[in-house]
């Protein structure tokens, strides 16, 4: 339950965080929050032969809302932060929502958004959000930077678009059109624990309460965060009766997703689950959306 | 596992705990936690799990409450860290917590107590006057195999109804 040796390496600037890993490419990892990592580096899962510490980079701790009314947070920024800052519940309240159900308070108090995101576990609760919110992820080289959706980044089990060079430096999440709901829900044994199933769920509806626009994506239910779109389809062109929403569930729950089962929870009782949250959030995200 | 022996550079850092500086040189690879029991002798700060979840290790950065077995001692340079140890002001007077968790009876064998006090420490200072819901809120991360948390919540709420400053 101890990590082997590793060199380390302490960054005070992204310039030079990027250097290190220019400089060492695969035998490095990036060490953010370390309340992923460092579990897995004690049970030996993971053994970098170098770490580059990036908690002493302030340039990557931030919170802005920029004048289009596009949320920014840098990749650094502790959970905790997020989860107590009033622009982050007045313009993405998803993620306000969300953020509560990650481990515990003192994990919260290190673990960053970046962080969780790249570590890409298919139980994490931020990989879903990103999806939810259609949030945009910047990445950056020694040698330049590109955006990336988080559709596009989330490859597999613990696996990203991130090449070995690179670093994900901020999110951005777009303003919220008018009319939009959302809820997060999930169950897990004790509070903190990984969740047995979750589910984020975001409708748009037009004036007379039809759903135009629609997102529901689901955490351990498959080798990342899992976008059920034909579920989603459903709802285009509805109303949020009872008898639509069973529709989505059962869509969702039977066919969209894909849960492994665990000592747990078996998969049958997953896609239970999957099938009470679906029908419960999405009476909330219409809810919501109606009383904008 | 090649059998080579791995010679890392041993980091010779400065870290404050409980308001003092310690001077050391240690691998990049201890935690926090076994710093504090091992290098500084602190053993008030428990190990349960190693993995984040019991909360044993609780200890104070910065005034915060964070996992002692998720950090390596190597990052705490340039930080204050606090653990339970440092929580009276001498021998004969107990911190205004571990008093109330005295006359409540909030322990039983002690080991999970550490880290409650820590994280409950920072909860009180923002939160004089908790209700019962959000005092088991705030211990959510920390496990008890002993008293069922029910004298533990007591002793939070005589805490709180006495006051800190007491």
């Amino acid at each position: 339950m101890k990590p082997p040796p590793f060199d380390y390496l302490r960054a005070t600037s992204l310039e030079e965080a990027l250097e290190f890993k220019a400089q060492h490419g695969e035998e490095a990892k990036f060490l953010a929050g370390g309340q992923s990592l460092i579990p897995t580096m004690n049970f030996r899962m993971v053994q970098p032969s170098i770490l580059v510490d990036l908690n002493e980079i302030p340039e990557l701790d931030y919170i802005n809302l920029d004048s289009e009314g596009y949320l920014r947070i840098g990749a650094m920024t502790r959970q905790c932060r997020i989860e107590q800052d009033p622009e982050v519940e007045r313009n993405e309240p998803l993620l306000h929502e969300t953020i509560p159900f990650i481990a515990h308070p003192q994990i919260r108090n290190r673990g960053t958004i970046g962080g969780s995101l790249v570590h890409a576990d298919p139980a994490a609760e931020l990989p879903v959000i990103a999806l939810a919110t259609q949030a945009q992820l910047q990445v950056k080289s020694a040698d330049g930077e590109r955006w990336i959706s988080g559709a596009d980044f989330f490859q597999g089990m613990f696996m990203t678009d991130l090449g070995p060079e690179e670093i994900l430096v901020e999110i951005k999440f777009p303003p919220i059109p008018e009319r939009t709901g959302w809820s997060f829900m999930e169950v897990s044994r004790r509070s903190g624990d990984y969740a047995m199933m979750g589910v984020a769920a975001v409708v748009t509806l037009e004036e007379n309460e039809i759903c135009e626009d629609a997102r529901l994506v689901y955490l351990n239910a498959g080798d990342g965060p899992v976008d059920a779109k034909e579920a989603a389809k459903i709802l285009i062109g509805e109303r949020g009766s009872a008898a639509v929403i069973e529709a989505v569930s059962e869509q969702a729950s039977q066919k969209d997703i894909d849960p492994f089962g665990s000592i747990h929870a078996t998969m049958d009782y997953q896609r239970h689950l999957a099938s009470v949250l679906t029908t419960r959030v999405l009476k909330q995200a219409f809810s919501r959306a109606s009383n904008t | 596992m090649d059998g080579k022996e791995m010679e890392t550079t041993k980091h010779s850092i400065k870290i404050k705990v409980n308001g003092e500086e310690h001077a050391c040189e240690i691998e990049p690879r201890l935690l926090l936690s076994d710093f504090l029991r091992h290098e500084l002798g602190l053993t008030g700060t428990h190990v349960g799990c190693e993995h984040g979840v019991c909360g044993a290790c609780t200890v104070l950065m910065d005034g915060v409450p964070v996992r002692s077995c998720l950090m390596f001692a190597v990052q705490a340079e340039g930080h204050e860290i606090t653990t339970v140890e440092g929580l009276a002001e001498s021998m004969e007077e107990l911190h205004p917590i571990q008093q109330a968790f005295w006359d409540a009876h909030g322990l039983q064998c002690g080991f999970c107590t550490p880290g409650i006090l820590m994280t409950l420490v920072p909860f009180l200072e923002e939160n004089p006057d908790p209700s019962e819901a959000e005092i088991r809120q705030a211990i959510s991360g920390n496990l008890c195999r002993c008293t069922g948390y029910q004298n533990i919540v007591e002793a939070v709420k005589l805490a709180a109804e006495r006051g800190l400053n007491s």
